[in-house]
């Protein structure tokens, strides 16, 4: 892109705005408002466009529940739900966006009186702490054991490594987690499927415990399993090949010149030049640690947001959903915002500072 | 026959190849000489490997094995049709926004911002109500609206480098065309590139095809994402005899996609003749 520069010697005011706008770290940031922004609208939109609204899925809960007649069920069910769903959806918008300005997500439907910030501060932790340890012990990991293949190229060890690790990322994450349950919990009877749900054994106060954090390992055990075994091979194979790469660098080939011990030349020289382009890929995924946990959290009833959302789905709690949604985009955003500026932070060679 | 050699000469590139062809052989010729078994024999429930049935049969006493014959084809054809569609409006709208710049490129980027910014999985939940999912085609169409954009980011960056050459520019500075561009400089020199994405685009397609089937909210009939989602909710994290019901469509899924993923290593080679060492 091209730039005239302002020639006229103006107030520097308007000179001042026009440097902020065109920025990096500016347009970047402005941009990521943007996105969030329009998703939030597109998600409003989207699940008023779901078939069937939170009264009616309710309604007829109730009815095959408790065997009510349908005009007792929705009385109940409105009664509930205290939501002008007949408001029109301009007016019903323009509100939900005034709310969030404040910060304010608006209340379940399904649960009266419990607002949709309590509620997620309640079921995110256990997400962010299950998929944060297993991204944590995949990348460390996947970062060590593929370096390792990369100085043993083409030895037993790296051709046992990568087809396990191409075999592991090949295969969706649901079907290992059937596997493990089927083969190991019920055929061999390993560990108890039953007891293991839930983030938590019942009766269990958090707090800073050894029996607490014990708990919640062994609960989390089972996800963070499948985490790791589905995403550590793409992370043994992206720093293989990046290890790879940077063995053939000059630097290198200089400190082993200059005597250096294997040792260091692997710390300091290698290991840290080969996982820097990891760490933008890290932080992508970042991104994906609340989206991508709905299944997971539903097949081990891991009391998680993801599992949290499959809920609100299908009971049509749109606050519920919105508000979960918001919180997945904007951890997308923000992680690839910093992973836009890892970029130019880790390698000078790339630095988008000016176009 | 270069191609076959080339296509043996990667060993797990043509044993994928093989897993594929072994797998469309079950899918599609299968089913025309075994015939789906739906009768419900009580007294035949949840039994082990015989000669009879080679996989036992499921809670209902059915023959495992003819179910997953005739589970195949509908995963694969929604794999095919969401890896084509999705492809043709990536290698579309990708070589257009990398070659014509300028508002067109800001366009479709921003777009595909916003579109990767939306939660897949949900996104695919949500939707997955409002339609109801029940044609083959009806599936692709919505799977290749959700996967286009990262396909399309990929294309773009690979047009970007491609443009770079000379012959391309060659062609530019002649003026012969966007259309001429596309069709007769670019695309040839991106087929093993569009081809391994095709091909990823299919396991993802099939990854997210099953999990809707599992979730219960596509209801496709007979095929494997529905014989796993009843087996397990049959109670096979319960019973170890449903051992047999959910373990033969889980290991066909996983080999299915193993088989894929494996051959685009051949693939690579045969597109890519830098690759291939001394045939």
């Amino acid at each position: 892109m091209t730039q005239t520069t302002a020639r006229t010697s103006g107030p520097s005011v308007l000179m001042r705005l026009r440097a902020i706008a065109t920025s990096f770290l500016a347009r970047r940031i402005l941009k990521a408002l943007a996105t969030i922004f329009i998703v939030v609208s597109l998600t409003f939109g989207l699940v008023r466009l779901m078939p069937g609204n939170p009264i009616e899925t309710y309604t007829f809960e109730l009815m095959s529940q408790y065997n009510m007649s349908y005009q007792e069920a929705r009385d109940q069910a409105a009664a509930l739900m205290d939501v002008n769903l007949d408001a029109p959806l301009y007016q019903q918008y323009f509100e939900y966006l005034g709310k969030l300005l404040k910060g304010d997500l608006g209340n379940s439907y399904r649960s009266k009186g419990t607002s949709v910030v309590s509620y997620i501060k309640q079921f995110l932790p256990w997400t962010v702490f299950s998929v944060g340890t297993s991204l944590l012990i995949s990348f460390t990991l996947g970062v060590t054991l593929g370096m390792l293949m990369a100085y043993r190229r083409e030895s037993w060890l790296d051709h046992i490594l990568s087809t396990i690790a191409s075999l592991a990322s090949a295969i969706p994450n649901y079907l290992i987690a059937i596997m493990l349950i089927v083969v190991f919990g019920v055929q061999l009877k390993w560990f108890n499927v039953t007891k293991m749900r839930g983030s938590l054994s019942p009766g269990m106060t958090p707090g800073f415990t050894w029996e607490f954090f014990a708990d919640a390992f062994y609960h989390a055990a089972l996800p963070i399993t499948v985490y790791v075994l589905t995403t550590v091979g793409t992370w043994m194979l992206s720093m293989k090949s990046s290890t790879v790469q940077t063995l053939e660098e000059d630097y290198v080939t200089v400190a082993r010149a200059r005597g250096l011990s294997d040792g260091r030349i692997m710390t300091s020289y290698v290991g840290r030049n080969a996982s820097l382009p990891l760490f933008t890929q890290l932080a992508i995924s970042i991104g994906f640690v609340v989206g991508g946990s709905i299944l997971i959290e539903q097949m081990f009833v891991y009391q998680g947001i993801g599992q949290q959302l499959f809920k609100a789905i299908n009971a049509r709690d749109y606050a519920v959903m919105q508000g979960i949604f918001l919180v997945i985009t904007i951890s997308v955003v923000v992680a690839n915002l910093i992973a836009d500026l890892l970029y130019g932070v880790l390698d000078p060679r790339i630095r988008s500072g000016k176009e | 026959m270069k191609t076959l050699r080339l296509l043996m000469h990667n060993k797990v590139g043509f044993a994928g190849f093989l897993g594929v062809l072994f797998f469309l052989f079950l899918a599609f010729v299968a089913p025309l000489f075994i015939p789906l078994d739906t009768e419900t024999r009580v007294d035949q429930i949840y039994q082990l490997p015989s000669a009879e049935h080679i996989l036992g049969t499921d809670f209902q006493g059915r023959d495992i094995f003819s179910l997953i014959v005739h589970g195949g084809r509908d995963v694969m054809v929604v794999a095919f049709l969401t890896g084509l569609i999705s492809t043709t409006i990536a290698v579309i709208l990708g070589s257009l926004s990398a070659l014509l710049g300028g508002w067109v490129d800001s366009l479709i980027m921003a777009v595909t911002d916003v579109w990767l910014a939306i939660p897949q999985l949900p996104l695919l939940a949500v939707v997955a109500t409002m339609i109801k999912l029940d044609s083959v085609v009806l599936t692709a169409v919505v799977l290749a609206a959700l996967a286009w954009p990262s396909l399309t980011r990929a294309i773009r960056s690979q047009v970007l480098s491609l443009r770079q050459r000379e012959y391309v520019q060659a062609a530019q500075l002649l003026d012969l065309g966007n259309r001429h561009i596309i069709s007769s400089e670019l695309l040839p020199n991106m087929m093993s590139y569009i081809a391994i994405n095709l091909v990823f685009a299919m396991t993802g397609a099939v990854y997210s095809q099953v999990l809707l089937v599992f979730l219960g909210l596509v209801t496709l009939s007979n095929n494997w994402g529905v014989i796993i989602n009843l087996a397990w909710t049959r109670g096979a994290i319960f019973s170890s005899m449903a051992f047999m019901n959910i373990l033969a469509p889980v290991l066909a899924l996983a080999l299915f996609q193993l088989s894929l993923v494996s051959f685009t290593r051949s693939l690579e080679e045969i597109f890519n003749p830098r690759l291939r060492t001394s045939v």
